[in-house]
């Protein structure tokens, strides 16, 4: 019982992390109809920014400063994008991402090398304790900064002349622009918010109990793909509970893994690709998805 | 229909081939005739090579190769039906455990203990085609349903189960430390260096790599007219129009899920004929090598070379393939450079390798989206804005939240203009 409960407080928490990078792809998607495979090197910039500006400057401040340039570089592919390729079909620019990715990612793991880079991160190693269920300080933290970031977000959504432009972009970027959105904006801010999301959910990937940032970090962010594709790519809500699933399932996996030998060791890192693939058989769009229409 | 198949593909693809015997326009003819004259010479020089060349540049052009066929086969996904995968490699993989397992004696006990058929080695590079097609039959319940990134991603998904299944199917794949692969065989003729042992035509001694160079070409010419008229034909038609409008095509009679699903498991047993003579050239499979990066790989080899266009994905499969080992081969005398095992703050050609084809990617996107084919035939078919579009990348995804703007993306780049 205490195992199970102790599983969920994981999974929630790996949940929490994966949300803030699914909230980044369905952001990045609904703007400009991307899918941002650069995501994972945007998210190794931030941490290796924090990670070698903490010493000199703090935790908090490095945090800041990590996701601000992870930030700017997200919106420089976005200027790349747009700029280089203007009126482009959408998936040129998918694959444009992949370029991107090919280049930074070689570029970070060139940097960080076979190192484990510290975040410097107040929690350290500590856990807490209560009812008999032990907790590391990084997992709580990761649900509570979650919870912050992402409400901050959806009310960001809701109620800013950004969330509103946003959103009229997603539904009809035809008639926002016509109404005076400049949808070049939108798109930029979005994958600029997309960028510092990333850079968030570097801290908790690289906290313990994980042994710092290392170049497989950017990886572990690959797992957030499933977490958007099974909520649905164009819906931030799904983003959220699909990020739940895959972490409660990613967690369940790897707490009961003696219990799952029977599919092979390391079963827990895949266990979220095949949710994925059997949601998807059910439902071709995920879980939130619009579904497909086609007029004739 | 597309015009990115039909008039703009032949170019490209007769330059490099021999003639068919087909006689084109006789306004053509002349240009055909130099063609083939090139074609012919190009063919010569490909078949006198072992003669001349260490074998570190036949085991070079036998990785290209592989990823010439490899790419060809995810060019007809990809670039012909529009449909964008990831999930290249894990067919790959099957294709190469399966020539393994199929051509493989058993051997060892215990938790060593290794299941093999062993069949003919020909029969067994047969079969495993077929396997690599049949995995990707078994796909199509999802491949035939998800559009655009969806697919993409569930594709995703294939190499990490594959991968995992690889590491964990020990008595078939070996495990993490792979499996040796038996040499190819046909009629008692060994592609090795023993039986006959010390052949020499010539005067020059004809090992392993000699011999299976020759069958890399005939699986290559053989991939590539194979593409090339799937693609001019009746089917090649159908899956252009799938990709140009689903709608479209079914009001033509096209089967949409039916001709979905063919393409992916056509491409699958191209993948699983590449993933085959990978396996025989390294002569030892690992799963490592089929990982995402690999998938990556085919993907940036289609999109540098051309989508669409056979000849492109191989100009394509042949850079991506070359640019590490020539970096590698050669990183002592350019500049900026580190040896490989030198612990400097250099770049290793490795590192120098990917910089390069990420670079192209971004590049050619940006700046040639018809890529390498696109930039072959851009002078004497300048003329005409529409075909200029349509070569653009061709993947097409519809939800209820794009439905419309198809043509808002691609038309009007000024919309954001108040």
């Amino acid at each position: 019982m205490i195992k199970l409960a102790e599983t969920i407080l994981n999974g929630l928490a790996l949940g929490s992390v994966y949300a803030l990078i699914a909230l980044g792809f369905v952001v990045i998607f609904k703007a400009s109809g991307v899918m941002n495979f650069a995501h994972g090197s945007l998210l190794l910039f931030g941490g290796y920014v924090m990670a070698r500006l903490h010493d000199s400057i703090g935790f908090i401040p490095a945090v800041l400063a990590g996701a601000a340039l992870a930030a700017a570089l997200a919106g420089l592919v976005q200027l790349l994008a747009t700029r280089g390729l203007r009126g482009a079909e959408i998936h040129t620019l998918t694959i444009l991402t992949i370029g991107v990715d090919v280049l930074l990612s070689t570029e970070l793991n060139r940097r960080v090398g076979a190192d484990f880079l510290s975040m410097g991160d107040p929690w350290g190693a500590d856990v807490t304790q209560f009812g008999g269920i032990t907790v590391a300080d990084a997992r709580i933290a990761s649900i509570a900064v979650a919870v912050v970031v992402i409400s901050g977000f959806f009310a960001a959504f809701r109620w800013t002349r950004w969330g509103l432009s946003m959103r009229s972009a997603a539904a009809d970027p035809e008639a926002a622009a016509l109404m005076g959105i400049r949808l070049d904006r939108v798109r930029l801010i979005a994958w600029c918010v997309a960028g510092a999301l990333a850079a968030v959910a570097a801290v908790f990937l690289a906290a313990f109990p994980a042994a710092g940032l290392d170049r497989t970090t950017s990886q572990i962010a690959l797992s957030a793909f499933p977490a958007a594709i099974l909520g649905g790519m164009d819906s931030a809500a799904g983003a959220l509970v699909g990020s739940l699933v895959i972490g409660l399932t990613a967690a369940m996996a790897a707490g009961y893994q003696s219990e799952l030998s029977v599919l092979g060791s390391g079963f827990a890192d895949v266990a979220p690709y095949l949710v994925m693939v059997l949601v998807l058989l059910v439902r071709p769009t995920g879980l939130f998805g619009s579904k497909e229409l086609t007029r004739v | 229909m597309s015009d990115t198949l039909s008039p703009d593909a032949s170019p490209a693809t007769t330059a490099a081939t021999p003639p068919d015997g087909s006689g084109g326009a006789s306004g053509r003819r002349s240009g055909t005739a130099s063609r083939a004259g090139t074609a012919a010479a190009g063919v010569l020089l490909l078949l006198a090579l072992p003669f001349y060349v260490s074998s570190f540049w036949l085991q070079t052009g036998l990785f290209a190769m592989a990823a010439i066929v490899g790419a060809i086969g995810l060019n007809l996904l990809s670039g012909t039906t529009g449909q964008l995968s990831l999930g290249h490699a894990f067919f790959l993989a099957v294709g190469a455990y399966g020539y393994v397992w199929l051509a493989g004696d058993p051997s060892g006990t215990g938790s060593a203990q290794l299941y093999g058929l062993g069949l003919p080695p020909l029969l067994a590079f047969v079969l495993a085609i077929l396997l690599a097609g049949a995995a990707g039959g078994l796909f199509s319940p999802i491949s035939g349903r998800l559009r655009g990134m969806y697919l993409g991603i569930a594709t995703l998904a294939l190499v990490f189960l594959g991968h995992h299944i690889m590491l964990n199917a020990r008595d078939i794949t070996g495990g993490f430390n792979g499996r040796s692969v038996p040499a190819l065989e046909i009629f008692g003729f060994s592609f090795s260096d023993t039986s006959p042992d010390g052949l020499a035509v010539l005067g020059v001694p004809f090992g392993g790599l000699e011999r299976l160079w020759y069958f890399g070409l005939v699986l290559v010419a053989v991939a590539w007219l194979a593409a090339r008229n799937l693609l001019r034909g009746r089917p090649g038609r159908a899956l252009a129009a799938v990709r140009d409008s689903e709608v479209a095509a079914a009001v033509m009679g096209v089967p949409l899920s039916r001709y979905r699903a063919s393409a992916f498991i056509v491409s699958s047993m191209y993948a699983g004929a590449a993933g085959a003579l990978l396996a025989l050239v390294f002569k030892r499979v690992v799963p490592d090598h089929f990982g995402l990066l690999l998938s990556i790989d085919y993907l940036a080899m289609i999109v540098i070379g051309g989508l669409g266009s056979v000849g492109g994905a191989a100009a394509g499969a042949v850079f991506v393939a070359l640019m590490p080992h020539l970096l590698t081969k050669y990183a002592d005398h350019l500049p900026l450079l580190s040896a490989p095992g030198t612990t400097g703050s250099g770049v290793t050609p490795g590192d120098a390798a990917r910089y390069l084809y990420g670079a192209a990617i971004v590049l050619v996107l940006v700046f040639a989206p018809g890529g390498l084919a696109g930039l072959a035939q851009k002078r004497p078919r300048r003329t005409g804005d529409g075909t200029r579009r349509n070569r653009r990348f061709p993947f097409r995804t519809r939800t209820t939240s794009d439905s419309n703007p198809q043509g808002v993306e691609g038309t009007t780049p000024k919309e954001h203009t108040p």
